[in-house]
């Protein structure tokens, strides 16, 4: 049995005939050829799967493609506009807030929420925000850095006030 | 004849420039492993076993072939006569190593939780994944062992015919004169320490993907790995393909500590895939199969003996060591807790004589390699927890135990006990500028005045040394190592004056596009944005033996900059024959090679450039190009080192560890970019303190790893960590180009001890000197109670 699965990846539409249990992750790395959203484990604790699911950031491994149906999805590689980093990004790389790149498609929408959320979190909120999203390289020292810096940047309220 | 290349800043060398390699991870154009996909790729997914140590009765497939997708199933019966098995490339001489046959799909018996049976090949991973429930293995249970110690005793269960005893190898150290150092000594402290297994957790999984052209007989793997010329020269033994038509790329990584070194049971079962079925295929592991079948670390069960005097002055450190081994020897398993432990017993401090035996031991558990530190971090706790309990014996602080006790500066050479001689080290000045900037008399001050009130602070101090650099060839070859230790790269000037570098190591997160490119910018005074390094491709990069062991920059670095100086010369003489001057007339400033005196007589490395490619106006003899390459052979390996100071406070009503502060001042000599050293040092010092607190691969006595996902095995969050305070100083080595020493590990070799002894500072009012890592809540509660109870 496969199901019909409508929703806008980055402002493109995409349908597709899916089996049921396909999640979300697999739908926009396979189906969608969008594989800048990574897979780091097979139970939720990892983060590196997350991406935005109406404006909201969601872990894409624990989400069927079926319950994205009708929605609208932005991953990592809709960010960035023609070249040009967001001010967000833009954090990431003045800080050395990542190493290895692999849990960092997540950690920038990780760090967004936080933003989106409280825009102007204290530190303990930036690390508990950052609890759900795992990684092996920085020690999070450089990202909690990262979402101070930007924090502080408006050009971040303000882009992702645009995108809310 | 100039280009329009913009000069580059005054010093690039030691400026904390961004990476040029974050765009493109920053954007999700990265190319990981996993996210190549080939046409008529088909997918793989591998059947382990359950059981810890078991029989192989009967496999039945053809439920699984019979599944929706499955183009075939492959079983030890199909793999193990078409390829050789998995070899260990660290073969130790001297400690009667026990090598035995580590099949790609297991051969009648399986040893580990984990270990590959049979492999399915789908048009989906779904439909492989599905498939694989379908096989159906008949095993017979047997008996099982975890623990290293355990596994040496009679009538354990034994898991290689090869290995009676279970015993993999028995490597002795010995140094000095140890037993007179034990019968003078005034105080002798004891201790059991349990370095606990841990899962290394490179966010990014392992996983390959294989293409063999049946036409051509040419074989392409894309490989999570720290290494790919070694995954070629070792692929090729196993599968046979000839190294000239296989070529392995390792395309973006994403971490490795350890893990990514060697070759495991999944690449080559996916090799065996594509060359059978003639298709690409793709294998990417789960992280419950990455924990269950890629390597782990650590594993060591150490009985150690400190001899001292009265006044806390070392006369001997003794232990014996169980190194648990997993099921089989993996890539370097063996030269870990040997060469990169026993060698660094001394660690900074002058000691008379030291005396090791460590037991390599196959266990029923996934093989062990190295996991950042490598040896070293488990050499550096058995030396600082035993000082710690020297300082409790004699009643000396612990940091005037270390003062007594420290190697006095040196620049060039000095030998230790245990046969090394470090190349040059200043431990008093680290340890002076951490405990200045914590304010360590202050801080006990604290402490006392926070006792009095039932509040526990605890204060941990480490000095350390390690290893790095790894390291001169011949040393290689002597201590067993199947290959080289060299590095090599090759700068080419391109006729615009922009440069391509080209190096043989593999890095896959620490940044050394960048700081390669400053070794060349700061050689030759070109921007940074002029050089591109590339690595990770075995069909365009020169051969090197990889990332580990803190060698990139150690030795990559080192190949570089003689490289680099090639050209330097080069360009020296074709700059002196175009200025019509002697080449002793000409010097070099700032990318500018002029004639003394005049200035303005001068030619840019950019004008050298055009210049070399066109030849027009060559001197005579001289070639064309502006190209050099450099094989660099380290004379000897680099001793990077450190002082960390951990002050944490414990509740002993929860058992709960708070990190208050974690100082450190690690000296790796000059740093390229120091914002990038930062980054290594605090990864570093999390994962030391995973270890610490929270992360332990547990097994049940079955064989059952009861830690098989990120939900069981607890590494570092961010939320359970504070602020890290870096502090560094420069010595730089006297025998590298740069001076340069490497910083991948020192973090994890100092930090587990200095949280460990921190916390055992911290229930000293309790009489507690000793708990199991991690120092979990209910250990430590437990601590207390239990002496409380013996109170």
């Amino acid at each position: 049995m496969k199901v019909s699965v409508t929703m806008s990846i980055n402002g493109r539409a995409e349908t597709r005939e899916v089996e049921p249990r396909l999640l979300l992750v697999h739908f926009l790395r396979d189906a969608a050829g969008l594989t800048g959203t990574k897979i780091g484990c097979d139970t939720s604790q990892c983060g590196a799967c997350t991406v935005l699911l109406d404006g909201v950031a969601v872990k894409s491994c624990t989400t069927l493609a079926a319950q994205a149906d009708g929605c609208s999805v932005t991953t990592i590689e809709g960010l960035a506009q023609d070249g040009q980093l967001t001010a967000l990004q833009e954090a990431f790389w003045a800080r050395h807030g990542l190493q290895c790149g692999f849990c960092t498609p997540g950690m920038v929408f990780a760090a967004r929420e936080i933003l989106r959320t409280n825009p102007s979190p204290s530190v303990a909120q930036i690390r508990h925000g950052l609890e759900g999203n795992l990684c092996r390289c920085t020690g999070y020292q450089n990202i909690v850095r990262t979402v101070e810096a930007a924090a502080a940047d408006p050009r971040v309220a303000q882009q992702i006030g645009g995108a809310r | 004849m100039t280009t329009t290349t913009t000069s580059a800043p005054a010093r690039v060398f030691g400026s904390g420039i961004r990476r040029r390699e974050d765009p493109r991870l920053l954007t999700g154009t990265a190319r990981y492993t996993a996210d190549f996909t080939l046409p008529g790729m088909l997918h793989a997914a591998i059947l382990r076993s359950p059981h810890g140590h078991a029989r192989i009765v009967s496999i039945d497939t053809s439920a699984a072939k019979a599944a929706p997708g499955v183009v075939a199933v492959f079983t030890g019966a199909d793999v193990n006569s078409a390829l050789q098995p998995i070899p260990c490339a660290w073969l130790l001489p001297n400690a009667g190593l026990k090598t035995t046959p580590y099949y790609v799909l297991a051969k009648d018996v399986v040893r580990y939780v984990g270990d590959a049976v049979a492999i399915v090949v789908a048009e989906s991973p779904y439909q492989a994944h599905d498939a694989v429930d379908l096989i159906d293995v008949d095993y017979g249970a047997l008996p099982s062992v975890v623990d290293p110690r355990a596994a040496t005793e009679p009538g354990a269960p034994q898991l290689h015919p090869e290995a009676p005893g279970n015993q993999a190898f028995h490597w002795t150290v010995a140094g000095g004169d140890i037993d007179a150092a034990f019968s003078k000594a005034e105080v002798v402290v004891r201790e059991r320490i349990i370095q606990q297994r841990l899962i290394p957790t490179a966010i990014e999984p392992r996983g390959a993907v294989a293409q063999f052209s049946p036409a051509t007989g040419e074989l392409t793997v894309w490989n999570t790995t720290q290494n790919p010329h070694i995954v070629r020269f070792i692929m090729s033994l196993v599968t046979g393909v000839p190294e000239d038509r296989l070529r392995v790329i390792a395309p973006e990584v994403g971490g490795g500590f350890g893990s990514k070194i060697p070759q495991i049971q999944g690449d080559f079962a996916t090799v065996f895939c594509s060359m059978k079925l003639g298709r690409p295929v793709k294998w990417i592991e789960t992280r419950t199969e990455n924990y269950q079948s890629t390597t782990h670390g650590r594993d060591h069960v150490q009985d150690v003996e400190l001899a001292a005097t009265k006044d806390g002055k070392i006369l001997g450190l003794r232990c014996t060591v169980w190194a648990g081994m997993g099921a089989y020897l993996s890539t370097a398993a063996p030269g870990i807790p040997t060469i990169l432990h026993g060698l660094m017993l001394s660690g900074p401090y002058a000691v008379p004589a030291v005396k090791e035996d460590v037991y390599g031991v196959y266990t029923n558990t996934t093989p062990v390699e190295a996991y950042r530190g490598a040896g070293r971090p488990e050499a550096t706790f058995m030396l600082e927890r035993m000082i710690d309990l020297l300082a409790d014996a004699t009643r000396i602080d612990p940091v005037e135990v270390r003062r007594r006790n420290l190697l006095p500066a040196f620049n060039n050479g000095h030998n230790v006990v245990t046969g090394l001689t470090y190349d040059s080290g200043n431990y008093q000045g680290a340890l002076d500028k951490a405990l200045a900037h914590v304010g360590y008399d202050r801080l006990r001050e604290e402490q006392a005045a926070a006792r009095a009130t039932g509040r526990y602070l605890g204060i941990g101090v480490v000095t350390y040394v390690e290893i790095c650099g790894l390291g001169p060839s011949q040393v290689a070859g002597a201590i067993g190592f199947q290959g080289g230790l060299w590095e090599s790269a090759i700068v080419r000037f391109h006729p615009s004056g922009k440069a391509h570098v080209f190096i043989g190591t593999s890095p896959h997160g620490q940044g050394e596009e960048t700081t390669f490119a400053q070794i060349v910018a700061d050689e030759l005074g070109v921007a940074v944005n002029d050089v591109r390094v590339i690595h990770g491709d075995t069909e365009n990069t020169p051969m090197g033996w990889g990332t580990y062991g803190s060698r990139t920059t150690a030795v990559g670095g080192a190949a570089l900059a003689v490289a680099t100086r090639k050209i330097k010369d080069k360009a020296k003489l074709l700059a002196a024959h175009l200025l019509e001057a002697a080449v002793e007339d000409i010097d070099y400033a700032d990318g500018r090679f002029f004639v003394k005196g005049f200035p303005d007589k001068h030619k840019t490395i950019q004008d050298i450039a055009l210049m070399a490619n066109v030849a027009w106006n060559m001197p005579a003899g001289m070639e064309a190009g502006l190209e050099a390459s450099s094989f660099y052979d380290p004379p000897n390996f680099t001793f990077p080192f450190g002082a960390h100071v951990a002050v944490v406070e414990v509740d002993p009503e929860t058992g709960h560890v708070e990190l208050k502060r974690y100082v450190a001042c690690d000296d790796c000599g000059p740093q390229i970019n120091p914002v990038i050293v930062e980054g290594q040092v605090h990864g570093g010092i999390v994962q030391g303190i995973g270890q610490a607190l929270w992360e332990e691969a547990v097994y049940e006595s079955n064989g059952q790893l009861l830690t098989g996902t990120l939900a069981d095995y607890a590494i570092p969050r961010a939320d359970l960590l504070s602020e890290i305070e870096v502090l560094s100083t420069v010595t730089p080595s006297p025998h590298h180009p740069l001076g340069v020493k490497g910083i991948g590990e020192a973090g994890t070799i100092a930090s587990t001890s200095t949280v460990y002894n921190a916390v055992i500072d911290a229930l000293e009012p309790f009489g507690v000197q000793s708990v199991r890592m991690p120092l979990t809540p209910e250990r430590v509660w437990r601590a207390i109670a239990d002496a409380r109870k013996g109170a």
